[in-house]
This record gives structure tokens, sequence and C-alpha cells, in this order.
């Protein structure tokens, strides 16, 4: 179907929210399985395979299955969300085929909660009108308040849903479910009711900075790619920068290489990618989270925006929190909220050993100790630290793990990835891989500490590249607060 | 053209670059400079079953590297290689996109969340 205007949409809109909503007659009760990659990963597909088949099995009419995508939470995997119309909805966590039997049996048949496999009552899209409303939905029942409310955990009620706010709420596979929660008006906002030039002032206005790692102002990077003439201009949205693939391509001038076909070597940056960019058009080149937070700006305005985030920094930042803690998964925090806040109330570190130390920004970043822990999670402060928010890896690292090991592991994962093009790269991440080497097996001496530091700094000043500039970035920043792990190992 | 023959053939030989660059007329050079760039390509045949452990970040900290010991030893092989009996091939992958279970280890496509030491025998001995 093709939609012309905003009357069409907001016709879609309904007619999906319609369908969506429980109701007396037909769809009185609804079966969510949550199909995230971990939740798969976890078995996510044999439930929803057993829920189908229960269901047909009962020969009940009213009960409705849907999925969505992930819930952010990775390590309650499989998770699955019950509502009954007038009831509170309750997501279980660990779901397997039998607890899937069970659940059936007893919640959807018998309308009796299973709480010991619930995880929380209530949805995440639904927190905001919770808190409002003391806890509560109105018109739903609460069927067992023994369970937690999902306002009340802190790994949900500590973040700030911009970029993610449609997460567990919608099946990415399904456009209009998209649609429902306001999809697409933005577009059609930004298309009809704006130009280019009002489009740009907005975003400029926001403050929005690029998510991927230097935080350049997003509205400048457009405004700069507005200016030249082209009949031809493209936008490439950078969903590649991040750990796994080939590590280098998220480096954008790599990137534009591996688009072209050709292999994904960098060049230098002048002239940039918005004046001779893909196929030598101008281009712009954001990152992925960054895209995403375009649309509720355009939709809500600029002013709405610089309320959340500190002074130089605005909006949210999304995390991958993993390492030694209880909730491993992936979270959208206000750019400030503490390392503090993060690793000790939404992450939860694990019980036995102590956080000694977090991991931040990957490959790229830095490692930082405990006691730089109060330290707001933004681009400045951290830069000063050594460290960067980069694509928003955030590894916890206990007492029982060593950082020169950890150094080892990032500058081993460099030397790998490195496109070999440069010299100081090249040669410079190899080289520290085998001095690291050398200590880790316990042969290395102070001098080989030095020599490491020299190279480090090396390869960070002379390298062609942003990923050669901050391959050293784990082994400077552990020479800077674990360097007493290097000389206890060294002879 | 080159993912469609990795598909096709399992991998990309030598003797098939030169080819494609006889018909293309593209460098040879920069055939090879692609094909050994990317992981998704590779030059040599691969085995009857394809172990990947994630070395990515979350399941090395999860004790990823403990796991690939392992592999290697009980195998007696080591990263990129084949056994020599045709049974495996042992890559290393970089992260699955699945942290919450790390650590990780996939075979032929089946991903094998939260493993321990004492599971790999059992999770190795299940293809033959």
């Amino acid at each position: 179907m093709v939609v012309k205007d905003l009357e069409g949409l907001k016709k879609i809109k309904n007619q999906t929210l319609e369908i969506q909503s429980l109701d007396d007659t037909k769809n009185r009760k609804r079966i969510t399985v949550h199909m995230g990659t971990c939740g798969i990963a976890s078995g996510a597909q044999d439930v929803l395979n057993t829920f189908k088949k229960l269901v047909r099995e009962s020969k009940e009419k009213d009960i409705k299955i849907e999925t969505t995508g992930c819930m952010g939470i990775c390590s309650k995997e499989p998770l699955v969300t019950v509502e009954i119309i007038n009831q509170e909805p309750i997501i279980y966590e660990y779901v397997n085929n039998e607890k899937a039997m069970e659940i059936f049996n007893t919640h959807i048949q018998e309308g009796k909660v299973l709480s010991k496999y619930a995880f929380v009552r209530g949805k995440e899209s639904e927190i905001e009108e919770r808190v409002q409303n003391n806890g509560a939905i109105k018109g739903q029942e609460v069927l067992d308040d023994s369970i937690k409310g999902i306002e009340e955990i802190p790994f949900f009620n500590l973040q700030k849903r911009i970029v993610m706010r449609n997460r567990g709420a919608i099946d990415p596979f399904k456009i209009n479910d998209y649609i429902a929660r306001d999809g697409y008006e933005a577009a059609y906002k930004a298309l009809k009711e704006m130009d280019s030039k009002k489009i740009i002032q907005t975003i400029l206005d926001s403050g929005l900075r690029g998510r991927g790692g230097a935080g350049f102002p997003t509205g400048l990077k457009w405004k700069f790619a507005s200016q030249p003439q082209s009949e031809e201009k493209y936008i490439i949205c950078n969903a590649d920068e991040g750990d796994p693939g080939a590590f280098v391509c998220g480096e954008e001038t790599a990137l534009i290489h591996s688009i072209q076909g050709q292999r994904g070597n960098p060049r230098l940056k002048i002239p940039y990618p918005a004046e001779k960019g893909l196929f030598n058009k101008p281009t712009v080149i954001d990152n992925v989270e960054t895209l995403a937070n375009i649309a509720p700006i355009i939709l809500k305005g600029s002013d709405w925006f610089t309320k959340i985030g500190t002074d130089k920094s605005k909006g949210t930042k999304v995390f991958s929190i993993t390492g030694d803690i209880v909730n491993v998964g992936c979270i959208e925090v206000p750019i400030g909220t503490s390392i503090q806040t993060v690793i000790e109330d939404i992450a939860s570190p694990m019980e036995g050993a102590k956080i000694k130390a977090v991991q931040l920004g990957g490959p790229s970043g830095g490692c930082l100790p405990v006691q730089y822990f109060d330290t707001p999670l933004d681009y400045e402060p951290l830069k000063d630290l050594g460290t960067i928010m980069g694509s928003g890896g955030m590894i916890a690292i206990n007492e029982k793990k060593s950082a020169v090991d950890i150094a080892r592991f990032f500058v081993r994962f460099c030397a790998s990835e490195s496109c070999g093009k440069c010299l100081p790269c090249r040669e410079g991440t190899r080289q520290m891989v085998n001095i690291l080497d050398k200590i880790c097996s316990g042969n290395g001496t102070t001098e080989d500490i030095n020599k490491l530091e020299d190279l480090a700094l090396v390869v960070k000043k002379t390298s062609l590249c942003g990923l050669g500039k901050t391959a050293s970035n784990p082994v400077l920043s552990t020479l800077q607060y674990f360097r007493n792990e290097y000389e206890a190992i060294v002879q | 053209m080159l993912e469609e023959i990795q598909q096709l053939l399992g991998f990309v030989p030598v003797e098939v670059q030169e080819r494609i660059a006889q018909k293309t007329g593209i460098n040879e050079n920069d055939i090879y400079g692609v094909v050994s760039f990317y992981s998704y390509f590779t030059m040599q045949p691969r085995a009857r079953h394809r172990i990947q452990i994630c070395l990515g970040t979350a399941c090395y900290v999860k004790g990823g590297k403990e796991i690939a010991e392992k592999i290697e030893s009980t195998l007696q092989i080591k990263l990129g290689e084949n056994t020599p009996d045709g049974r495996f091939t042992y890559e290393e992958a970089r992260c699955f996109g699945t942290c919450g279970l790390a650590p990780v280890l996939v075979v032929d496509g089946t991903v094998y969340g939260k493993v321990k030491l004492e599971d790999v025998d059992e999770i190795l001995s299940r293809y033959e």
C-alpha cells in the first residue's frame, strides 16, 4: 500500500493499534516471545513453537501469539510476556519448553500467575505511565504483588529510552508495528513541512554529536555536505563500528572503499567525505545510533532533546554492558550518567570478586580503574582520562583478571585487524603483541615495559587512521593505571 | 561475484581468482587483496564440521580463552586449521551478538552458550 499523506499513516496506525489491543471477544490473551539474537540463541524459537503447538491443541480461539525483538536484558533470555485482558502483563525469564507448558496451563488457561518463573510485572514501554500511577496501569488488575514491578528494577528505571524506545514493543519485521508507534511521522514532517536548511538547523540546535567515537556535531557534518553542488549525494549509515567484522571498516573512508567493492583500506581524510565521499560524491556518514536520534528530534523538537544529557553533550548513549556483572545486556542512559551508576546499580557486579576496572569503547578505548567510577559518561571527561565512549562497549573486569592480559587481548585484536596500509599500525601493533607476550610469559624486563610505552606512543602519533591512532589506548591506559601489574610480572 | 563463489565452492582458491582476473580484466592482486582482507572469504576448503570459538571481548573475559585452549589440546589443532581426518575446521569468531550467553561456541551454526570447560568434550562428540 502506498501512503501518500499523514492521514494515510494515521489510518495504518489506528488500524494496527486496534488489531494489537486486547478485547473481550477474539483477543483476550496474548503471548509475546522476545526474539532478539540472545533470545534465539538461548532457545526462543523452540519456546515459540511450543506455545504455537499448545494454542493449536487447546483449540482456544482467543489467544494471540506475537514476537518482538530484544528487550535489552540478554542474560535473562528467553523472555516471554503473558497478557490477559484487564490484568497486568507478566514477563517470565529463562523460559524453556517445560516452563512454557507450565505457564500455558497455569497462567494462560487457569489465570494463575507462576511467580517462581516471573521476572517482573508490567511492560517496559509503560514504565513512565506506571511511575505516574504509583506502579500500576489504570484498569489492570494486579495479580501478584510479590513480583517486582518493572519500574522498581534499577536496570530499567535508570535508563532513558530514545534510540531504543520501541524495544520489546515492536516486531522489527513488521513495518505497521513501527507506524503504530509514530513511525515515519518525522520523515513526513521533514519532507513536507521543513526544508534542508531548517532540518539542518534543528539538528544543530539539538546539540546531537556523533555516537561512533569522536563526537563531531552531526548538524555541522550535514551542513558541510549540503554546501557542495552535486547532482548526486549519498548518506551512509555506519552500522559497522564495533568489535566484530572487518573492524577497520568502521573507519569512514575504509567503509566507503568496502561499499565500492574494494578492499577496506582507509585513506587520508582530506578531502573529507562531505566533499568527496562514496563514488566521489558528497557523502554524509553517520553512525547508526546517531541516525536513530534524528526522528525523535524532528518530531519533538530540539528543545526537548537539549533537556537530556550534559552541557556539552545532549541526549542519551547506548552501552553494551558485559564482563563480571549479573545483568549483561544493552542499555541506554542519559549522557553524563556516572560509571558507578551503570556498574553498581544497572549492571550489578557478580558476587565473589570486586570490580577493579572498566574497559570502555572497545579495542580503541581504555581501561579505567575503580577510583574513577564517579566520572560521567561523556565525551570530554572520558577523553581526559585516556578512554572514550566510542561505540559503547563497557566491560567490567574483576580483581581476578590481569589488566596486562586484557591489554594484550585488545592489541592482538588490533594487530590482526590492521589493514596493513601504514607501517606504524601494521608493524607497531605486532611488536606490541610480541612484547606483551614476553611480559605475560614472565620473561619480560623493566626495559620491555619502557619499550612498550615508547612504541605505543609512536603508533598513536603516526598512524594513518583513527583505528591505528587508538590501537595503543588499551596499553597506555593500563600502563597509566595498572603499571604495578606490569611491574609485578617482569624480572 | 566472490561472495557467490565462496557460497558455491565453500572457498576461493588462487586458481579461481586467476580465472576471475582473466575474465573480468581486474588486476589479480586486487582480487587477492579483497579475498585475503575479509574474513568471510577462505582460500582453503573446510572440513565436515565447522567449530567457531568466539573470542570477542565479552566471551574472552568470561572464559572463552580457556575453552579455546581446551579445544586445541583435545583436537591437537590450532586456530585456522583442519583436523587431519577432515572432521573439524577450527576458527576464531569475533562476536555473534549473543554476549549475554558468553562464553559462546558455535558448531555448524548451532550456538552453545555459557559453555563450561567440562562441556567441551560432550559437545564435540555430537559431530562425527
